[in-house]
């Protein structure tokens, strides 16, 4: 089992949630978060004083799946989230942990049953 | 070092000011103090003050308007101002900003029935204060009328004043919050009320030395919008800068709320001023709505065109500018005055938050004084130029042949700012020495909401 970890461009959620429904993948946790990378951050201007702001908005998914997955959700997420055709800075990353164990609360179901 | 020279200045300008209104006020022109007196108080311009008038009586249309007018300014304080302000604060704040609104509220409310509107409103003592007759609602019966206007309740007319009390010390704390002790802003909203708010009130609504020389504020652009900004600014050049000096707004949709509710109960702050159900009620009506539209659209654009955007903060700020400077005019111009004032102050109070406060480097959080303070000035001076006699018999500006107006306009403004100076200042000095005014570094960065409430705006 691994954990998959996602971190896109906001635009893009509806993309990559349409591309894992494609591949039947239906479980998905969504979270805002902010963070800085190697995309610069932007300017706001509030009463005429412009502020950098360094935290970008992104959106966090995380997505638990039996290794044979792995790949088609990866890939599925890497092909949503791009944008333009070859992609840009500050398209994001997807990072994959290996997953000890998991349950499924109503039924205390264990390991790749409980995904 | 600019700090010092800017409170000098300050100081300095008022002094002078002062000594040359009190010179004026020693030799008022007589021919016109009845006439001007009637429109200090904002009453009906068909009602000359002094005649032998039939037996007054009770009217329950104006009686009615007052009771909802009254509400209506109610509404700004809370939750108008208080979102507004609590809005553009840091997330970590909002609560405390919202507070600080609330118990001003609550004290000034108390106050105000206790003593303030005696002193303000109370029978003149020299033309400087109120006596103490009326402390408590003394001998103010339930059919006793008010003597400002002798068709509504004395009753409505203490409540309706104690909004504006409570209205005026609260847009001051936009200067001070995110750093301001809470007990401070507490003692601060006691004794400014008393102090400085009741005998502005007096001077120039309360039959006191200003309303005598003939200056014209038709809901306060005196002694609500000039007093509240210098207040601020003093305070703010007092307390310092706040350790994060940035204004990025933790829920601009809750400052647009507030900016709403602040246009909505304004017009029972100004057509409410005129004390009737009557047209010129809603002459104050259509102008008050008048310029606060052009103010924010005069805004926008000015920022549009200095910052490429047009931000939503920019739009409710313009607004609230336009109400600020239309508030000493709304009874007295007709709609294009209402106009001109929209465009100027909404020009002008940008160039004032963007540039000027960037320039001078004093931290007024919220731009109090670069709203409330210079639009207050931009209106009132600009009432001495656009005060059209056909809308009210009792106004007449410089372009409708009346140039002595400007002059006295100067001269209440200067007192004002004067006054409020000085005695600012001193309360500041007083709040010091007695529990201070700052929170601690440490509670000022882990955020006022949890450091003086225990408190978040949101939670699980």
């Amino acid at each position: 089992m691994k954990y998959i970890v996602a971190v896109i461009q906001p635009t893009r959620l509806e993309a990559v949630k349409e591309a894992l429904s494609q591949i039947e993948s239906f479980r998905l946790t969504v979270t805002d978060v902010e963070g800085i990378g190697r995309q610069k951050g932007h300017t706001e201007v509030y009463r005429g004083h412009e502020y950098k702001i360094n935290f970008i908005s992104k959106v966090k998914l995380e997505i638990a799946v039996d290794d044979k997955f792995v790949e088609p959700v990866v890939d599925a997420i890497a092909s949503a989230a791009r944008t333009g055709k070859e992609g840009q800075i500050g398209d994001g990353k997807i990072f994959i942990l290996p997953l000890e164990d998991a349950m499924r609360i109503r039924t205390r179901e264990r390991g790749a049953e409980a995904l | 070092m600019i700090k010092k020279a800017f409170v000098a200045m300050v100081i300095g300008f008022v002094l002078a000011t002062v000594m040359h209104s009190l010179g004026q006020s020693a030799a008022p022109a007589p021919a016109t103090a009845d006439s001007v007196k009637a429109a200090i108080v904002a009453a009906p311009a068909a009602a000359p003050a002094p005649a032998p008038a039939p037996a007054a009586s009770l009217n329950s249309g104006d009686t009615a308007w007052m009771i909802v007018a009254t509400a209506l300014v109610m509404l700004m304080t809370l939750p108008g101002l208080a979102l507004f302000y609590g809005g553009i604060a840091k997330r970590k704040d909002t609560l405390n900003v919202i507070a600080m609104s609330f118990v001003t509220f609550a004290i000034v409310s108390v106050l105000w029935v206790v003593y303030g509107y005696s002193l303000a409103f109370g029978t003149d003592v020299h033309g400087v204060i109120g006596n103490v007759q009326k402390f408590m609602m003394n001998g103010i019966k339930v059919d006793t009328l008010s003597s400002y206007q002798n068709t509504i309740p004395e009753l409505i007319f203490v409540v309706f004043q104690l909004t504006f009390a409570a209205i005026t010390v609260a847009l001051a704390s936009g200067a001070y919050i995110e750093r301001m002790k809470f007990s401070a802003w507490i003692l601060f909203s006691v004794l400014w009320m008393t102090l400085v708010y009741c005998p502005v009130a007096h001077w120039v609504w309360g039959n006191g030395f200003l309303a005598k020389l003939g200056a014209l504020d038709f809901a306060g652009g005196t002694v609500v919008h000039i007093n509240a900004g210098i207040a601020a600014l003093i305070g703010a050049l007092v307390m310092g800068k706040r350790r994060e000096t940035s204004l990025i707004p933790n829920n601009l949709v809750a400052t647009v709320t507030g900016a709403g509710l602040l246009w909505f109960g304004w017009f029972g702050f100004n057509a409410g001023s005129a004390l009737t159900a009557s047209g010129l009620a809603c002459a104050a009506f259509i102008n008050t709505n008048t310029a606060t539209a052009v103010a924010a659209l005069s805004w926008m654009f000015t920022e549009w065109f200095f910052n490429k955007k047009p931000t939503v903060l920019g739009l409710a700020s313009g607004a609230v500018a336009g109400l600020v400077a239309i508030t000493p005019a709304a009874g007295f111009v007709n709609v294009g005055g209402a106009i001109i004032i929209g465009v100027i102050v909404g020009f002008v109070c940008y160039l004032m938050v963007a540039f000027v406060k960037a320039k001078l480097g004093y931290d007024d959080t919220l731009d109090a004084f670069g709203i409330h303070g210079i639009g207050g000035i931009i209106g009132a001076l600009l009432t001495g130029f656009l005060a059209d006699p056909a809308i009210n018999a009792a106004g007449k500006g410089l372009f409708y042949g009346n140039p002595a107006q400007v002059k006295i306009q100067l001269i209440a403004i200067g007192t004002t700012v004067g006054y409020d100076a000085v005695v600012t200042f001193i309360i500041f000095m007083v709040i010091k020495a007695v529990i201070g005014l700052r929170v601690s570094p440490d509670e000022e960065l882990v955020g006022m909401d949890r450091s003086a409430h225990g408190e978040r705006a949101l939670g699980y």
